[in-house]
């Protein structure tokens, strides 16, 4: 399995956000993103992840059953999880676990794609007695490991995480770089966006440099001097 | 996508979903067409099809606001649109559970408010026909003035003000195909079958225009 980003160029509107970011990830690989606040972290991880299309370069994904680089595809193989944990408060943890369990597995399911139960998976995240309650009754840092459960339940081989660990205590943050570790000692890759060390040892860094200050009153729509 | 009906069903059956809002406002409007009419029960009867019709259409428009927005609050709209699944088909299943909880309520409450605007057995069956088929493209229509305005704060207004434009033929058809089942020389067939038209037109428009829409919304 390949992940590799060629020289991508990133636009928000008129804006250049991203210019010209490389790099390529191999089976067990894993990337973290550092930068500044404002800096594009959650830009770039939201273009990779397939939601913003890109303004120059290109993605190369190819696993080794299937090799498409089409990025309507490539989405399919990849766990993004973003600043908001996309679990509804009325329903309880096991209906949304459930559900998405159901609803991103549904097409692959002939092919045994399908990772933990729901209880193993909330074992892993040390909240095995909030089956039945819920989500809206947590905490944050509850809600957080929830949705770190979800990464579980349905196996995939790419994580995206945009500031995994926000909210966690030390002890969960901890448990959080161990199951990076697994996923990438299976042969997964991972893309975090941190500011806190994940504690991923052999972990390739990149960081975001800010491409516009926002203050001192500079054209803001100049075009930066390239450089990757 | 089973999975998908289930959670919406479930999610609107909760407390705090507001599923039960339309039917409350549609109640509400029923109820004071016959002090404004004032006591001439013909002309109440002669008018109920389009009173019933105007406010299941108002009703229905009431709950499309958290269609989308709320999957945008909380991220679930990221992970709906990245998987797998036609994003179109996924809409389409939320639109039908959106339709089951806030749609098929008016149509099954058409008999009880029927009564109180004096229509008689045959209107009530007519009125209820023509939702059942009708309310649909309210739905579908509406799906797509959702999720143009899902990613403003307060878009429920701009939904109305988009939507009743495009609803306008569903309500004419719907009213006139009633009047043609209760009065005899207007036709009843044709009315009725445009409208069943105009439903299978935006079941299949409506979620791929909403689509579109959404896939933009997350950029």
């Amino acid at each position: 399995m390949k992940f590799e980003a060629k020289n991508i160029s990133i636009n928000r509107g008129a804006r250049r956000i991203i210019q010209s970011v490389n790099f390529a990830l191999n089976n067990g690989d894993a990337l973290i993103v550092t930068g500044e606040n404002g800096s594009g972290k959650s830009t770039l991880l939201r273009a990779l992840a397939g939601f913003l299309p890109f303004a120059e370069g290109s993605l190369f994904f190819d696993l080794p059953e299937e090799g498409k680089d089409d990025p309507l595809i490539i989405r399919e193989h990849i766990h993004y999880l973003g600043h908001q944990n996309g679990m509804k408060p009325a329903l309880s943890v096991r209906e949304n676990l459930e559900f998405w369990q159901g609803y991103s597995t549904a097409s692959n399911s002939d092919e045994g794609l399908d990772g933990m139960s729901l209880i193993e998976a909330l074992d892993f995240v040390e909240l095995p007695h909030v089956l039945e309650l819920p989500y809206g009754y947590l905490s944050t840092g509850m809600k957080r490991r929830v949705s770190i459960a979800k990464l579980l339940i349905t196996e995939k081989p790419i994580w995206i995480v945009d500031e995994p660990t926000a909210g966690l205590d030390a002890k969960s943050s901890a448990m959080f770089t161990d199951l990076c570790k697994d996923h990438c000692a299976n042969g997964g890759i991972l893309i975090a966006a941190t500011h806190l060390p994940l504690g991923i040892d052999g972990a390739k860094k990149l960081e975001v440099e800010q491409l516009y200050t926002f203050h001192g009153g500079g054209d803001l729509f100049d075009e930066p001097e390239s450089g990757s | 996508m089973r999975a998908l009906l289930k959670r919406e069903l479930n999610l609107a059956l909760r407390a705090g979903s507001g599923a039960l809002t339309g039917l409350l406002f549609f109640l509400a409007v029923i109820t004071i067409f016959p002090f404004g009419i004032g006591p001439d029960l013909n002309a109440l009867s002669r008018l109920a099809p389009a009173i019933l019709w105007v406010g299941a259409l108002l009703a229905s428009l009431l709950g499309l606001e958290r269609l989308f927005s709320q999957e945008r609050e909380d991220g679930s709209l990221d992970l709906l649109v990245m998987q797998d699944h036609p994003l179109a088909l996924s809409i389409f299943i939320k639109c039908l559970a959106h339709w089951l909880v806030t749609g098929l309520p008016l149509v099954l409450a058409v008999p009880l408010f029927g009564i109180m605007l004096n229509l008689s057995p045959i209107g009530i069956g007519a009125v209820m026909v023509t939702l059942l088929v009708g309310t649909p493209a309210i739905t579908f229509i509406g799906a797509v003035g959702a999720a143009v305005t899902v990613s403003l704060p307060r878009g429920g207004l701009l939904i109305a003000i988009l939507v009743l434009p495009l609803v306008i033929p569903v309500l004419i058809f719907g009213v006139s195909a009633t009047n043609g089942a209760l009065f005899d020389p207007d036709p009843f067939t044709s009315p009725f079958l445009i409208l069943c038209a105009l439903s299978l037109f935006t079941m299949v428009l409506g979620p791929l225009a909403a689509s579109m829409m959404l896939r933009h919304s997350v950029e």
